[in-house]
């Protein structure tokens, strides 16, 4: 069997990187991911509910979602993904399976195409699960006052509006420690409620 | 290390087939999470290098994959270059056969300290990077 310490069994958690395309998800998954981003695809099928068994139905329709994804091993015995998938409303029925159980979620945003990631941001309030903002720089090339952008997406005061170098692994990395810290506060609340 | 595949953000239609390796089949004896994962038993090791019929060559695919290095179903999948769907299936029949084992990841829906727990590691790992 594999090299593992004696604490049992191993574990995985994940976080989903969501925004419209060309928004830099790939590019901030590969900063900090120890493999080189991967992509998998889910199919689903007109007909994908109860299909359990061989009959050749002709004409389905399919669709295809294709996710990139890397992996960071926090320690021998658990393993964080982090899972980046376009934010469009035809690929929902991966979303659903991509946010169950999931830490929570980082919703890319450029400026230049703000409304690109409002369905991601419905999305995630709608299914209750902890989101932050990370506005994707490029260059600088742009000034961002996160408060215009949190005024903009008419998101709650709650929810964290951080700037990043998608490319940048120590810009990354503070991305997600602001989730982790976000997500972790918000249950510390409610336990302490 | 497989080479990283085209971003495609569009439905791409080039899957010839794929659930012919499950012989139609799309629905897994085991709902198995994406970052679920899996490590090869002792005896997925042993029965890969035997020669079986049927799916022997996917699972003789997956059980080297996942031999003494754990990998989730996506990272599978991917490196299969399978659809998600047709992998979990594979996955959950050597489930079945005792061929690899299948560590559930951990749900943070649930406000437990167990989840509580977990969150803190992973914050200090990545505090760690
Ligand atoms: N200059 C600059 N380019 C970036 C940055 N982030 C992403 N890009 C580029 O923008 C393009 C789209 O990024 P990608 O990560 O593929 O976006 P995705 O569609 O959301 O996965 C790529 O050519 C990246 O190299 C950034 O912070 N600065
Ligand atoms: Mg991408």
């Amino acid at each position: 069997m594999s090299q593992r310490p004696n604490t049992g069994r191993v574990t995985s958690a994940k976080i989903v990187i969501a925004g419209g395309f060309g928004v830099g998800k790939t590019t901030l998954v590969g900063s900090v991911s120890e493999i080189t981003p991967l992509t998998t695809e889910a199919i689903m099928t007109s007909a994908g509910v109860g299909v359990d068994d061989t009959r050749q139905i002709p004409n389905k329709t399919t669709t295809t979602v294709a996710m990139d994804f890397g992996r960071i091993s926090i320690d021998r015995d658990l393993i964080l993904y982090l899972f980046g998938t376009p934010g469009q409303t035809r690929f929902w029925f991966m979303w659903d399976e991509l946010v169950r159980g999931a830490i929570g979620a980082v919703v890319m945003v450029d400026t230049r195409r703000l409304a690109d990631c409002f369905a991601a941001i419905d999305f995630f309030e709608h299914r209750k699960l902890p989101y932050l903002i990370a506005i994707n720089c490029f260059d600088g090339m742009q000034y961002h006052d996160p408060n215009d952008v949190r005024d903009a997406l008419a998101i709650s005061h709650d929810v964290p509006v951080v700037t990043c170098d998608a490319r940048n692994r120590e810009s990354t990395k503070n991305v997600l420690i602001s989730l982790v810290e976000y997500v972790l506060s918000m249950r510390r609340q409610r336990v302490g409620a | 290390m497989t080479a990283t595949l085209p971003d495609r953000e569009e439905p791409t239609g080039a899957l010839v087939r794929p659930y012919a390796v499950t012989r139609g089949r799309t629905r897994p004896r085991l709902e198995i999470a994406i970052e679920a994962l899996v490590e090869t038993t002792v005896r997925g090791r042993d029965a890969s290098t035997g020669n079986r019929g049927g799916h022997g060559r996917e699972h003789q695919h997956i059980a080297t994959l996942c031999d003494g290095k754990v990998q989730s179903l996506a990272e599978i999948a991917a490196r299969m270059k399978l659809p998600l769907g047709v992998a979990r299936v594979l996955i959950a029949d050597m489930a079945a056969d005792g061929l690899v084992a299948v560590y559930e990841p951990t749900s943070f829906d649930s406000n437990d300290s167990v989840g509580t727990e977990l969150l803190e590691r992973v914050l200090s790992g990545l505090r760690r990077l």
